[in-house]
């Protein structure tokens, strides 16, 4: 082979190593978890049903032991996703079954429901507006969407070693089940997210989990 | 070129640069100057407005005169235009001392005087909206001052009214005609409270309690914003806040008061810092080896100490 030849082929193969990485790169930059859509077939007017859960071990994908907030599908499917498209202007009820223990507050100001409609929640059917993390079994999350000013605090499971440690937990497990209800505003993104530094073994509890899209906080994508 | 035509020139630039700079200020100072950010809401906004007005009519007239220079050569010396004279070397091109000491000596009056104003002016007034640390040396006059806490957490400000029962929101609201003394502080890592509209930004460390003072002036919203990058939820660490004539104000804070009294006695003691390794939270990463259900553990407050 010619030094032409040579040449030639050292630079095709660079050329493809080269593609390669900028593709692996961008498609790693570019990885997002799937947005769950709540749109499709909506009639205006009418309320839609956004059920959650959080687990305090996800038990699959890249980090099994991360803490995570699951959404289930309008076809009752599971997904690992905190990424919703929702309609404007609409009522959404949320009912969240948390099946993670928890904790004192690092600031009890966390402890209050804030924003929903009414102003409070239901804890496993019964109505509060506060929680006092330092008594009982602690708080183990919170859903807020901050720029919507709502914040709701997450009742946690006393630990046990019966908790549920793989997602998606089934309904015989021991969890809460947390309600409310908000409206969303016009289009527009809107993020959401957990307050509780609850990624454990990061500093401050707030790495890992905690800032990752996908486990807990994500964005409503509020669509006319 | 002789000396007359020099002359000539050097008296037609200054008259050019003299009315461009004297229009472009007059006009800036009237029409632009009190609209530049960040407004006039506070004591400290009002300061950082007038100081960029000023620097702005400082920089006008130097700007127009490299300008004027740079546009007065290409027309009028051009190599092109009929008459136009060679340059000439030798000692002509050596300088012209007169302008030499006159562009030396404008410079260092410019700087020198840009230097004491910043310098003054970072301090007044009472700290020109700056963090001053837990000792503030530069204080307001004012002996009616009402604290309020800052406290920064990943990723969300908070506010504590120690003076109505010690009740905290996620709401900023001050009254009008009122020095404020912002005591700043963080529950995690280092936040930034930047309360642009107010001319306030203080660092919120963890375990400080970093004081900035304003003084209210009108009703108004502002916004506040973190500007310390503190992860992936910084850029949504903002929320928006209200001064509101003092009666307002008033009706505000004791309805807040009494809302949140319910949450309020489960906040710990006021405290100008807290101690976020103490509290229990989630995340396992306390140097005190707390356990994490333990009920014994709160919030971790030390006293105020003042």
């Amino acid at each position: 082979m010619g030094r032409g030849r040579r040449l030639a082929l050292v630079g095709a193969l660079l050329a493809v190593a080269v593609g390669l990485v900028v593709f692996t790169t961008m498609a790693f930059l570019r990885s997002s978890p799937p947005s769950v859509d709540f749109t499709a077939g909506h009639q205006a007017g009418t309320p839609v049903d956004l059920t959650l859960q959080t687990v305090g071990s996800v038990g699959f994908g890249p980090h099994p032991t991360w803490v995570s907030y699951l959404t289930q599908a309008p076809n009752g499917q599971w997904v690992h996703t905190t990424l919703w498209d929702l309609p404007a202007y609409t009522r959404i009820n949320v009912t969240v079954h948390q099946y993670d223990s928890g904790s004192p507050l690092r600031n009890q100001q966390y402890g209050q429901v804030i924003g929903t409609i009414g102003g409070d929640a239901t804890l496993n059917g019964k109505t509060f507006r506060v929680i006092n993390a330092n008594n009982g079994n602690g708080v183990a999350h919170t859903f807020a969407i901050p720029t919507l000013g709502i914040e709701v605090p997450l009742y946690a499971n006393k630990p046990s070693p019966n908790l549920c440690a793989a997602a998606p937990c089934p309904t015989n497990s021991p969890h809460n089940i947390v309600s409310f209800s908000f409206r969303t505003p016009g289009p527009g993104q809107y993020p959401w997210q957990c307050f509780i530094p609850c990624g454990l073994g990061y500093l401050y509890g707030n790495g890992g989990p905690m800032q990752t899209v996908g486990y807990m906080g994500g964005f409503l994508k509020v669509v006319a | 070129m002789n000396g007359g035509g020099e002359t000539h020139h050097f008296r037609r630039l200054v008259a050019i640069w003299l009315v461009l700079a004297v229009v472009l200020d007059v006009v800036y100072y009237f029409v632009v100057g009190p609209h530049v950010p960040p407004g006039t809401l506070t004591s400290t906004a009002s300061g950082a407005q007038f100081d960029f007005n000023v620097l702005f009519l400082i920089a006008f007239p130097v700007v127009l005169a490299v300008w004027v220079y740079w546009a007065y050569a290409l027309i009028v010396w051009r190599g092109s235009r009929a008459g136009a004279v060679e340059p000439e070397g030798g000692a002509k091109a050596r300088g012209h001392l007169g302008i030499q000491i006159g562009w030396i000596t404008t410079t260092t009056v410019i700087v020198i005087g840009v230097f004491i104003f910043g310098t003054v002016e970072l301090v007044v007034p009472a700290g020109a909206g700056g963090g001053e640390g837990p000792d503030p040396i530069w204080t307001p006059t004012s002996h009616n001052v009402l604290p309020i806490q800052v406290i920064g957490q990943q990723w969300q400000f908070t506010y504590r009214y120690p003076t109505f029962g010690g009740f905290e929101t996620r709401q900023l609201m001050l009254p009008a005609d009122t020095t404020v003394a912002f005591h700043v502080t963080s529950l995690d890592v280092i936040h930034s409270f930047w309360a642009y509209q107010l001319g306030v930004k203080a660092d919120a460390n963890p375990s400080e309690d970093n004081v900035a003072y304003t003084t209210t002036k009108q009703p108004g919203a502002f916004t506040v914003r973190c500007s310390e990058l503190c992860g992936l939820w910084h850029g949504a660490m903002y929320n928006f806040g209200r001064i509101e004539p003092k009666a307002q104000f008033f009706v505000w804070a004791q309805s807040t008061e009494r809302q949140n009294a319910a949450n309020t006695k489960d906040l710990p003691p006021f405290a100008y810092t807290y101690v976020p390794d103490a509290n229990g939270a989630n995340g396992a990463y306390y140097p005190d080896n707390v356990d994490p259900y333990s009920k014994v553990e709160t919030y971790g407050a030390t006293s105020p100490g003042k």
